[in-house]
């Protein structure tokens, strides 16, 4: 069939021409630095048979993948080794060198996805991830889970041996599947398991096109062993990717939002995860000050500066509430549909949900729903509202702004007045441990890569977009730990400070991320929230216990971590990350984070071991 | 628990004296508890209210010194005994195993001993001021 030249939709499903034999003039497709951006194809391209592997003289399968991946811009592969992607990774190492992608050695693959999670929150794409199909895949669920929770871009491949004849001996099969991604169908947007290099190629580029279109999320694509040690072509070609524009809302609907949010008297915005990019942040700013409202930040993106006047908000008392990707705004729309206010809903994930994992959270009743990318959606809105300002409105919106303000300022007011209490505390309070890293941290260019401790939100300036990346997504333990570390990763480049704040049952469950950390030269100050418990479960035991009128004698059975106390410096030191502590008085906490910065500037972990306050 | 209320459990739980010997050991302990008390209303140990503070788990919502986290702020300007004693006695209205603080029994947390942690909130000094701590100025 006849393809029209240079047209986008038709790139797809171009084949691949079989080197020399096609006679055409075929563009090489191995542009090692060259990302998302690619040749046209020739425009005599026809639609081929898929390349006959094993047929033609040429390269290992697994070194053309590589290119593929360039293509997609994979900085990195992190991965726990395995045989069933030997040649993908032997191919990163020797064919590409070892760049673009780099290989990263992670310890469990949960560490590989956190990891991975992380660093898409920084950098906005994903990295590659590599997995064993069956044992490899069963480790990586739950921080793939966090990442689909969290509409974070993952990128995963995983290995297996498809064809049952080429299983050698009884691991192989263990080692295999069937359909690999059945395990992660429910917490992916897409996967698939390619039959041939040609599917493969066509797979990849489609699975970073759907995980980089919001709603984001992770995708997994299966890659045959015996596949990656074919020969190919030398010059067979990459698929050509162009990655969607986000969708916008309607222009009816955009208008109709800015009419009511012009109108009323008391708007609130709710953002969750509205700022997908820097932009984002800057769009919300617009939006904010065009009309002098309150932003609720929900807090799992940083999508409203901290310090900012018109931070704040109380959506129960608001006339219309315009929530934008959103979480759980059921309890606002009841709220709302009380007092007859509005309560409007632009999210891109009215356009993608699953069904089994309960993340759709519970069904809110708005008066109005847009099924769009908020970020892309809010120039026109902004524009819209401008136009639709009149003079007396504008200066109701000023009066209104004034209020936010002083509301705004007497709640960082109130945070600094609650930060003093427990302030020369042994265990150390957190608010202390917070304000005693922000000392150091202010005159630095810094990202603060855990959200698990407020104090840092309520008290520290956060006025850029990679400052902040939220918590885990799905509020799975033994995120932190890696997925500072992937962001750590991301901000490297940068020269940024990345700076967390960890809590101990958390590194408890991936610990190994500390010797990626050390072995790849991350830099990252690492400050230990040590209360020496799942403190959260000790809480929820003390109210289980009470409710059936029995003892709390044994509260710390089975949810606390002391007895023996854990000497979380020791065990970075073990892995090669410098290590101060265990701290009990804050009077020594200054002295640890200078020597610990100090070390962070030079381009290596360090992790200080804080005994805390239970919160 | 007063030795009123022990007498009273003790009548509920229908516990048989079978001899004189236990009704004597029974009569010598609870006058012991009421003279304990009668100490204790007067002079309730602040000493004791941190031990028991930690013990009990009041600490692991409230702070060690009381100063909040996940559950309320307890000092300083600490609630008087008695509402303590509700809040303590009672939880929050409608607390469940999700939220609220729940309602601790006599057998968890003792009237006497309840005073001694009240005693231990009350005698915590007040924080500085924001603006006295470098660290929290603007």
């Amino acid at each position: 069939m006849e393809k029209k030249p240079a047209e986008p939709e038709s790139v797809d499903r171009r084949s691949f021409l079989a080197g020399a034999a096609t006679g055409a003039a075929v563009m090489l497709a191995k542009q090692a630095s060259v990302a998302v951006a690619q040749e046209t194809a020739p425009t005599q391209a026809r639609a081929e048979p898929s390349v006959q592997a094993g047929k033609a003289p040429g390269r290992p399968a697994s070194d053309y993948m590589v290119d593929v991946f360039k293509s997609l811009g994979m900085e990195y592969m992190f991965s726990m080794c395995a045989s069933s992607f030997m040649g993908l990774h032997e191919s990163i190492l020797n064919y590409a060198g070892n760049k673009s992608p780099q290989a990263i050695a992670c310890t469990h693959e949960e560490i590989s996805v956190a990891m991975a999670n992380g660093y898409a929150k920084i950098d906005g794409k994903p990295v590659l991830v590599c997995a064993h199909s069956t044992v490899g895949a069963q480790h990586a669920t739950m921080a793939l889970f966090d990442a689909y929770a969290d509409r974070v871009p993952v990128y995963m491949v995983l290995g297996n041996t498809n064809d049952a004849a080429n299983r050698d001996g009884e691991v192989f099969w263990v080692h295999s599947a069937q359909d690999p991604c059945a395990l992660v169908r429910d917490i992916t947007k897409w996967d698939d398991n390619p039959a041939s290099i040609t599917h493969f190629a066509e797979s990849a580029v489609r699975a970073y096109k759907i995980a980089m279109t919001p709603p984001m999320g992770p995708v997994a694509l299966v890659v045959d062993d015996h596949m990656q040690d074919e020969q190919v072509p030398a010059d067979l070609r990459v698929p050509r990717v162009a990655v969607p524009t986000p969708p916008a809302g309607d222009s009816g609907a955009v208008a109709e939002i800015a009419k009511l949010l012009v109108a009323a008297e008391n708007p609130v915005l709710i953002a969750d995860r509205a700022a997908r990019t820097p932009e984002g942040l800057t769009l919300m700013i617009e939006l904010a000050e065009t009309l002098q409202a309150g932003v609720v930040d929900s807090g799992h993106r940083l999508n409203f500066p901290t310090r900012h006047p018109l931070r704040g908000g109380a959506p129960a008392q608001a006339d219309v509430v315009l929530a934008l990707e959103h979480g759980d705004i059921s309890n606002v729309a009841r709220q709302a549909r009380q007092r007859n206010a509005k309560v409007l809903s632009i999210s891109s994930t009215h356009l993608f949900q699953r069904s089994n994992y309960q993340d759709v959270m519970r069904y809110a009743e708005v008066d109005m729903a847009v099924a769009a990318d908020a970020e892309a959606t809010l120039p026109a809105l902004i524009e819209e509202i401008k136009r639709q300002t009149t003079d007396a409105r504008r200066e109701a919106f000023r009066q209104r702004g004034a209020k936010v303000a002083e509301t705004n300022r007497s709640t960082y007011e109130r945070a600094r007045t609650d930060a003093t209490y427990g302030w020369d505390a042994s265990p150390v309070s957190t608010a202390r441990l917070s304000m005693e890293l922000w000392a150091q941290l202010k005159n630095e260019d810094w990202s603060y890569v855990t959200g698990w401790v407020n104090w840092p939100l309520r008290l520290w300036n956060f006025d850029k977009h990679y400052q902040y990346i939220g918590r885990a997504g799905a509020e799975g333990v033994g995120y932190y730990a890696p997925a500072s570390v992937g962001a750590a990763l991301a901000n490297k480049k940068h020269g940024r400070i990345s700076v967390s704040i960890q809590p101990d049952g958390d590194m408890m469950v991936a610990p190994g991320a500390l010797w990626t950390a050390a072995r790849h030269q991350i830099p990252l100050l690492i400050v230990m929230q040590n209360n020496r418990a799942y403190h959260q479960e000790v809480m929820w035991f003390q109210r289980e216990a009470l409710l059936r009128n029995r003892s709390l004698e044994l509260a710390h059975t089975g949810f606390g971590l002391g007895d023996p106390n854990i000497d979380f410096a020791k065990m970075a030191q073990s892995m090669g990350v410098a290590a101060s502590g265990p701290i009990t008085d804050p009077k020594d906490l200054a002295g640890a984070i200078r020597r610990g910065l100090q070390v962070v500037k030079n381009g290596e972990p360090y992790l200080i071991d804080v005994v805390t306050q239970p919160r | 628990m007063t030795a009123n209320a022990l007498i009273a459990a003790a009548l509920r739980r229908r516990i048989v004296v079978k001899s004189f010997l236990a009704a004597t050991a029974l009569l010598y302990a609870l006058t012991n508890v009421a003279l304990a008390q009668s100490s204790k209303s007067t002079r309730p140990s602040a000493a004791n209210g941190k031990t028991v503070f930690m013990r009990v788990g009041c600490y692991t919502c409230h702070g060690t010194v009381g100063q909040g986290g996940a559950g309320t702020r307890l000092a300083p300007n600490t609630m008087p005994l008695a509402a303590m004693q509700v809040w303590v006695r009672g939880g929050t209205p409608g607390w469940s195993i999700a939220r609220g603080m729940p309602a601790f029994p006599t057998t968890v947390i003792s009237d006497s001993e309840l005073a001694d942690v009240q005693a231990y909130l009350a005698g915590l000094p007040p924080p500085p001021k924001p603006d006295d701590i470098a660290l929290l100025r603007p």
